[in-house]
Parts: C-alpha cells; sequence; structure tokens
C-alpha cells in the first residue's frame, strides 16, 4: 500500500478480473460480420423469391406451401450459417487469447441469449400458424433486439446498444409492414456489419 | 491528510490475491475454487490460505456440494463482506483523489 501508480495498477488489476469472471469476451467482430453477410445474401433470396417470382402472394389466394418451405430453408440457414461463423471465430480469438472458449461465462451468455429467443422463435411459428406472416420480420428483429440486450450483461457490453437499435428497427417495421424485409435485411444484415466492424477494430485489430 | 484515508484501509484485503476474490465474487453469485485459480494463476496452497483468513473475517460464505459424486467448493461474498468491500474501495477511491491534488 504505497505509491499511487500501485493503487492505480490494483484498481485495473481488479477491474480486469471482474470482467474476465464474469463476462464472455472472446465474442469475435468478425463472426458479425459474416452473419451480417449471410443475412444480406439470405434477404436477398427471400426479396428475389417474393417479388419476382411468386405472384400468387399478391393474388390473394392462400399463401402457397413452397413459400413455407423456402422461408424455413432460407431462415434455417441464415441461423445455422451464422452461429457457425460465430463459433468459428470466437473460437480462434480465444485460443489466441490462450484463454478458454467454452466455460461458465460463455454458457450464462448463450443461456440469457436463448431464452429471449427462443421465446420468439416459437411466437413467430405462432403467426406462421395464423397465417400472419407479415408480422414475422418486425418479430424476429424486437426478439433479436431483447435477446440481446439480455446477453450484453455477460459480454461485451457494446452489445446492448446493437439491441436496442434492432429493437427500434422492429417497432418501425412494426407500421411499415410491407417493406418489413428491408428491415430485416437493415437488422440482420447492415446492422452485423456495422457493428461486427466496430468490435474489431475496437477489440481486435492489432491486439 | 493522506494517513487518515489510510486508516480506513481494510488490513483483511492488503493483498493482490484477496482483492482479486472480492472483486470477482463482487460480481458472480458463486465461484468454484479451480476457477478461482485459474482465474489468479495462485497455487492451491496460496489461495486456500487467503480464502480462509478472508472466510474468518466474516467476507466469504463456502459451499460444499457433491457433483457426480464428486466434492465440490464454492465461494460467495457475503452483505458484510460486500459492505467492507465497497469502503475499502471508497477510501481507495478518496486516497487517490487527495493524492491528484
Amino acid at each position: 500500500m504505497n505509491s499511487t501508480e500501485d493503487q492505480l495498477k490494483s484498481l485495473a488489476e481488479m477491474r480486469d478480473l471482474m470482467n474476465r469472471s464474469s463476462r464472455f469476451l472472446s465474442l469475435s467482430g468478425l463472426s458479425g460480420i459474416c452473419a451480417g453477410v449471410f443475412a444480406l445474401i439470405g434477404a436477398a433470396m427471400a426479396f428475389k423469391y417474393l417479388y419476382f417470382i411468386d405472384d400468387d402472394l399478391y393474388a390473394g389466394a392462400d399463401v402457397p406451401i413452397r413459400f413455407y418451405t423456402f422461408f424455413f430453408v432460407d431462415a434455417g440457414s441464415v441461423l445455422l450459417l451464422s452461429l457457425l461463423a460465430g463459433w468459428y471465430f470466437s473460437n480462434k480469438r480465444a485460443k489466441k487469447a490462450g484463454v478458454p472458449f467454452w466455460d461458465a461465462t460463455a454458457l450464462r451468455m448463450l443461456t440469457n441469449l436463448f431464452i429471449p429467443l427462443a421465446a420468439g422463435g416459437l411466437f413467430c411459428l405462432a403467426l406462421l400458424y395464423h397465417g400472419d406472416i407479415w408480422m414475422i420480420a418486425p418479430a424476429t428483429l424486437i426478439f433479436y433486439g431483447l435477446a440481446l440486450l439480455n446477453a450484453s450483461k455477460y459480454t461485451v457490453n457494446d452489445i446492448r446498444y446493437l439491441g436496442i437499435c434492432q429493437i427500434i428497427l422492429g417497432l418501425i417495421a412494426c407500421i411499415f409492414i410491407a417493406h418489413g424485409l428491408i428491415f430485416w435485411a437493415l437488422g440482420f444484415g447492415v446492422m452485423h456489419i456495422i457493428y461486427g466492424t466496430v468490435l474489431y477494430y475496437k477489440y481486435e485489430r492489432g491486439k | 491528510m493522506a494517513n487518515e484515508y489510510l486508516l480506513k484501509f481494510n488490513k483483511a484485503f492488503e493483498n493482490r490475491v484477496r482483492l482479486g476474490v472480492m472483486s470477482i465474487l463482487m460480481v458472480n453469485d458463486s465461484v468454484e475454487f479451480v476457477r478461482l485459480k485459474e482465474l489468479l494463476q495462485v497455487t492451491d496452497g496460496n489461495l486456500a490460505s487467503h480464502l480462509s483468513a478472508l472466510e474468518k473475517e466474516g467476507y466469504l460464505a463456502v459451499i460444499k456440494q457433491f457433483i457426480n459424486r464428486k466434492p465440490q467448493t464454492s465461494y460467495a461474498v457475503t452483505a458484510p463482506g460486500k459492505k467492507a468491500f465497497n469502503e475499502h474501495l471508497n477510501s481507495l477511491e478518496n486516497l487517490l483523489k487527495t493524492r491528484k491534488k
């Protein structure tokens, strides 16, 4: 207990321990960028399908079954590829930093992310069941935003603002319901790429 | 006077490992012995002696349980422990403030 420098050093060490012990810090910005790119590709394919190929949707007829198949394959592949990218880049980052990738913080972050996310997924299935397909895009954005907000307490704090942005986009999308896909592409595509880039430059590049 | 603030420093925290243990437990509900060791990079014996010192002060609660028939010891901070640690941080803050002037 002597000089000011010593005290400051021990304070910095304490802060570091608090962060490392309670937050999952291996989250890589590159995985955000990848998820954004996959989402944009998925949205572009959906856009092509909905607006150029499928005139039946506007003819007032019942939604054809192939729409559901396409929707599941498209959204499912985006989700799966994004999760794979997230795992790959975060694992790589953890290895580089010499810390375990899978530990109590990772589990806690994922649990808190997936509770609201799973609720949102089931809610969207219910919307699909009742045929309210136009509310699905806003609902995915809102629930994803809430999930990020919840998970942000257990990982890098920046994710909190990404969550808030997704919620706002989702709420706006609720009003402009015909442009759901554009908001979806903005939220899951563009926002992910912006945030991934910010995270990458802030925490990873040159470190 | 800097010495005035020094008097308020808690002797129980005058160690890097003890400060580390308290920092970790302040932000986690409970933490296993092995995880503490891993985060603080200290030996079993060293960690155990500091933990028992903090426990004697009444700052730590020890949770012993069996997971898959293996004993597992976890630690959590008690209400007096939280209070003492916060007071320690406050006096540290005050000290740094006066030295800056």
